[in-house]
């Protein structure tokens, strides 16, 4: 592993000269609150001490609104191009985003590997920057709160420098490219990294008293709770949750058909498990018809079906859920009332 | 070569049998000569099936992978795809993707016994196993079918089944709920009234059931009180399988610790016994 140091007042212009390595994409106002990850055409316009995105980075890899096919009626079905397979750069990625794409990354090799979805993974490089919690942060819980792959380069900040982790080859390649830039890490830093990294795990614990180590089992045996009813009471099934999830992938399938009706397009669109049609079939049967079967489904599923499946669950802690919630439900009270110690 | 695993393949309707009231038999062949060759499929598999100009719909593959070139869905005329593939005429095109899916597990179920239970539309996907079982009639020791319907109109494969009643080779044992005053001269009663008289060497048999949610939970009942262990009980199940590849979700049963797409449809009883919402 290398760990070299870069001065903060070197960033820009080791950020700039990462589009040589494909479109560059980082964290960006929009509006006064909110982030978003996109396209970074001015240098000054990089926000470093966002907290997290509207969007997680699976829009990238896993797009929210895709064409996959052209049909005609008598040419039949042919795969479309694919506009998002070109270099890229996403720069400035949180620990919790690098594990849910990691995550991610497991559901799209199982089974039938996705192999669209991995290209676009490998022509795309990941710099992670460490963070600075907030209110609705517990990726500690999630155990995503450090990461160890899934990265080219991870600048951790120390004070008036980053330290850089070189984890790849491509990497390797971006420090080389800017060698100016860099500097040997000296002693005085390696403390104070220390010092950062004891604060920063201490407040993380601080800010989270949540643990889920016993959930699948709770989850079976509250299924019949009316934990799930009360909190669906609040829920409008509106799906904001499962958008704005890093590990939610649920899509779904629909023609646009021109007016000649002889031709279209078949595209895949995000979906959600909130919504009531989502496990209904023809015929008028449907499998989660009652709100509070869907609104338990994303516990069951995240918190024990994937825990079955991969060893953990899917959930991350970047608290997205919490925030864009228009009821204002926190997955971390629903957590705690199946827990019993609310 | 495309990396778009939802892609479809161009096949052509060659023929469109109506067999009871909103349930067309479509027997249907592969444009692409090769694919025609290469597609092999399992008993109990589905395919997605595209209505173009309309979408797509997973539909069991009702034919045995023993009779080769054309594939027969049995549709029932019920949502939205299904009733633009009913405006089709014979010859016309559509696209297929699959097969997917596990299927039965006959190399596991040669040399035993085969009892199928199905109820209603659940003919569709045990009409492969059937089949498979008579063309390979040597790898099974009983066959033995029971089917009810509601009523004589509504028995799928009514004449075909027919015909198999008069073999020795299998016992084949039809019902209807209620003769509603049309030509029947068979047995009439639920499905599960057919178990009365049938021995069974329950430990050398599987049992393959498919049919409405509420004929699950009384054949299953019958095939324990008749000692048959909950991994002798194969059950096709039915959900929306958007992608058939086990990637969209809309399938997943007991927190998608299961996609019936890919883990299923054919589960045994045993596999989902505890899982929550399966019938």
């Amino acid at each position: 592993m290398r760990i070299i140091k870069l001065k903060k007042e070197h960033l820009r212009d080791f950020v700039g000269s990462l589009s040589a390595f494909g479109k560059l994409y980082a964290p960006q106002a929009r509006g006064e609150k909110s982030f978003v990850l996109k396209e970074l055409k001015d240098l000054s316009n990089l926000r470093l001490d966002y907290r997290r995105t509207i969007l997680p980075p699976k829009k990238f890899f896993n797009r929210p609104d895709e064409t996959i096919l052209n049909f005609s009626s008598d040419n039949g079905y042919q795969a479309a191009a694919d506009a998002n397979g070109g270099r890229r750069v996403l720069f400035g990625l949180h620990a919790c985003d690098i594990k849910g794409l990691e995550i991610l990354d497991w559901v799209m090799r199982d089974g039938y590997r996705d192999e669209k979805y991995f290209q676009r993974r490998e022509r795309t490089a990941v710099i992670g920057v460490s963070c600075e919690p907030d209110e609705s942060c517990f990726c500690l819980a999630m155990q995503a709160d450090n990461v160890e792959t899934g990265y080219d380069l991870f600048l951790s900040d120390v004070n008036s420098c980053y330290l850089v982790t070189v984890r790849t080859s491509l990497g390797d390649d971006m420090v080389n490219a800017n060698q100016e830039l860099f500097q040997e890490v000296g002693k005085d830093t390696i403390e104070a990294f220390k010092k950062k990294t004891h604060a920063h795990a201490r407040k993380l614990d601080d800010m989270c008293d949540l643990s889920v180590s016993q959930m699948p089992e709770l989850i079976e045996l509250e299924y019949m709770s009316d934990i799930w009813k009360d909190y669906a009471k609040r829920c409008l099934s509106c799906g904001s949750c499962t958008m704005v999830c890093p590990t939610c992938t649920c899509y779904d399938i629909r023609d646009e058909v021109e007016l000649d009706q002889q031709r279209g397009t078949r595209k895949k669109r995000w979906d959600s498990c909130f919504f009531p049609d989502y496990a209904a079939v023809a015929g008028g049967e449907n499998f989660r018809a009652e709100a509070y079967s869907r609104f338990r489904y994303r516990y069951l599923h995240k918190q024990d079906g994937f825990v079955a499946k991969y060893g953990r669950s899917s959930c991350v802690g970047c608290g997205r859920c919490i925030e864009i919630c228009p009821a204002k439900i926190d997955l971390r009270d629903v957590i705690k009332s199946i827990e019993g110690v609310t | 070569m495309s990396v778009e695993l939802l892609k479809p393949e161009l096949a052509r309707i060659v023929r469109i049998k109506p067999m009871v009231e909103d349930h067309h038999l479509f027997q249907v062949r592969f444009e692409d000569a090769e694919t025609v060759e290469s597609f092999r499929h399992r008993p109990g598999q589905f395919v997605e099936m595209s209505v173009i100009g309309s979408g797509e719909m997973p539909i069991s593959i009702s034919s045995s992978p023993t009779r080769r070139g054309i594939l027969e869905f049995c549709v029932r005329r019920v949502g939205r795809v299904t009733n633009a593939l009913y405006r089709l005429p014979q010859n016309s095109l559509l696209g297929l993707r699959g097969p997917y899916g596990n299927g039965f597990p006959i190399e596991e179920m040669k040399g035993n016994n085969l009892l199928i239970v199905a109820g209603g539309l659940g003919m569709v996907p045990l009409r492969s196993l059937l089949w498979y079982a008579l063309d390979n009639r040597r790898d099974f020791k009983e066959i033995t079918l029971m089917y009810g319907c509601r009523s004589p109109a509504e028995m799928l494969f009514r004449y075909e089944l027919e015909t198999l009643t008069v073999r020795d080779d299998m016992s084949c044992l039809l019902t209807v709920d209620d003769k509603a005053g049309q030509e029947w001269d068979g047995n009439v009663g639920v499905a599960t009234d057919l178990f009365a008289g049938v021995e069974f060497d329950a430990a050398n048999t599987y049992a393959a059931i498919c049919g409405p949610p509420i004929f699950y939970k009384y054949v299953i009942q019958k095939l324990l009180e008749r000692g048959f262990s909950k991994g002798r009980i194969l059950m096709s199940l039915e959900r929306k399988m958007k992608c058939g590849i086990g990637k969209c979700g809309h399938c997943g049963i007991g927190g998608a610790k299961k996609l019936v797409c890919i883990d299923g449809p054919i589960f045994t009883y045993w596999d989902v016994v505890d899982m929550r919402e399966v019938i």
